[in-house]
């Protein structure tokens, strides 16, 4: 009995660990799997060994994939001639959320950061130069972050893209889908304003 | 303990899940760091971003704690100058390097008033590069490393001045270099008010600022000059090829 209240212990340490877990919230989040042994907690642990042994980084494009090459690279649909750049494989799931974008990605790894001295060599852009001049892509989309990094990212790839023949495009910024005017910080008010378009 | 103040954001990271810690450079406080609360947060993130100008009320128990910054956004400049390749390196290379060779808490009200002017520069005044030169100069200065441009370490005459000692940091004259010209760095006239800080002229300026910065703050054993200025160097290089008429003789297109 003393050996499995360590053995708890133990799992609530680590369960504290997660983003969003302190050692109280996971005290409960682990009572609760414990109460559901059988219906949840065995099937969690499971899911996470099959998880933990079999996911990789897609050898292309960087996303995280069961197999050696994900699902979209291996997709013949997606070979749209389109490359969507992102920093982070959050980034690429937010946009497979959006189920809008067709093409294929690219996942970084990272943003160049003046703080860190994250320079390119951290990054994969020499995969994503090699993508391009290989594949016959016709555009890269840079969907990075607004902010400092994410842009000097951007614009340190598309000078690295330069001559490749590929167009270089980056995700629009202004006014979020439901926000209001008053709430908007003064930087996204004037990215809105230089990307103003014509009411058709 | 307490103060408030008008300051510049130079450097955040995130501090836990929802917080970050901020660096701002104040006219009476310095360099000085503390913790923002949700400032890694949707409301807070855009707010943070390198070159704004805030409003910051720092608060500790003691003097010598990281303190809690609470924050009012007064303007964001990164959001004016991220469709400009070379004015957003000018922002990260100003921020990166104030955060690099700043001590903590030593007030700088001049370097501080540049700064702020240089800031506002990079936002549409088309001579911000040459504004920047200036500052680096002031920078090192700042800190103890200026530059002595006034008169020929050697001779000691004011004019003719053509290089600067490695060494010291003091200007030489063509006549007064002779046959160590070769060792010494160019001096562009830029530097003495003789001409204006641009194109092949602002490089070397560039140059050898950055010779001084890099011997000075990122010596052999210590961690490297920020690479944001490196990529403002590589972009204004770029801008000067791409503006400099093509060689004589040459074809276009060839």
């Amino acid at each position: 009995m003393a050996e499995a209240g360590r053995e708890i212990a133990a799992l609530i340490e680590q369960v504290a660990r997660l983003p969003g877990l302190g050692p109280r919230s996971a005290r409960r989040l682990v009572l609760f799997l414990l109460k559901r042994r059988g219906q949840t907690m065995l099937p969690l642990a499971q899911a996470l060994e099959r998880v933990a042994r079999g996911a990789r980084d897609c050898a292309v494009c960087g996303n995280i994939s069961g197999a050696e090459v994900c699902d979209i690279c291996t997709d013949p649909r997606r070979a749209t001639g389109e490359i969507c750049v992102v920093a982070d494989v959050a980034d690429l799931w937010a946009l497979e959320r959006g189920g809008t974008f067709r093409g294929r990605y690219h996942v970084l790894g990272g943003l160049l950061s003046a703080l860190d001295a994250v320079g390119p060599e951290e990054l994969r852009l020499p995969a994503l130069a090699a993508r391009v001049a290989d594949d016959g892509i016709t555009e890269v989309i840079l969907a990075l972050d607004a902010t400092v990094d994410g842009q000097t990212t951007a614009h340190y790839i598309a000078e690295a893209l330069e001559g490749t023949g590929a167009r270089v495009t980056s995700l629009a910024q202004g006014v979020p889908i439901g926000g209001e005017l008053d709430y908007l910080d003064d930087g996204t008010i004037t990215a809105a304003l230089r990307a103003r378009r014509a009411l058709d | 303990m307490e103060w408030r103040a008008q300051a510049l954001l130079i450097a955040v990271r995130p501090h836990g899940e929802t917080a970050a810690i901020a660096e701002v450079f104040t006219e009476a406080h310095g360099r000085h760091a503390g913790v923002v609360r949700g400032g890694a947060g949707r409301r807070m993130a855009p707010l943070l971003q390198p070159g704004a100008e805030l409003d910051v009320t720092w608060r500790a128990r003691l003097e010598g704690q990281i303190g809690t910054f609470a924050v009012e956004p007064v303007r964001g400049r990164a959001g004016a100058v991220m469709g400009d390749r070379a004015a957003l390196a000018g922002l990260s290379a100003v921020c990166a390097l104030l955060a690099h060779v700043l001590p903590d808490r030593a007030p700088h009200p001049r370097l501080w008033a540049a700064s702020r002017t240089l800031l506002d520069a990079l936002e549409g005044v088309p001579d911000w590069p040459a504004a920047y030169l200036r500052w680096e100069l002031g920078l090192l200065d700042e800190m103890g490393y200026g530059l002595d441009l006034s008169r020929c370490a050697v001779t000691g005459t004011r004019s003719g001045l053509a290089f600067v000692s490695p060494r010291t940091g003091r200007a030489v004259s063509a006549a007064g270099a002779g046959d160590w010209a070769d060792r010494l760095l160019p001096l562009p006239p830029c530097l003495l008010g003789l001409a204006e800080a641009r194109g092949e002229q602002l490089l070397t300026g560039l140059a050898l600022t950055g010779y001084f910065l890099e011997r000075h703050f990122a010596p052999e054993g210590a961690a490297p000059l920020p690479p944001a200025r490196d990529r403002l160097v590589a972009a204004l290089a770029r801008r000067v090829r791409a503006s400099s008429p093509p060689p004589a003789g040459s074809v276009p297109g060839a």
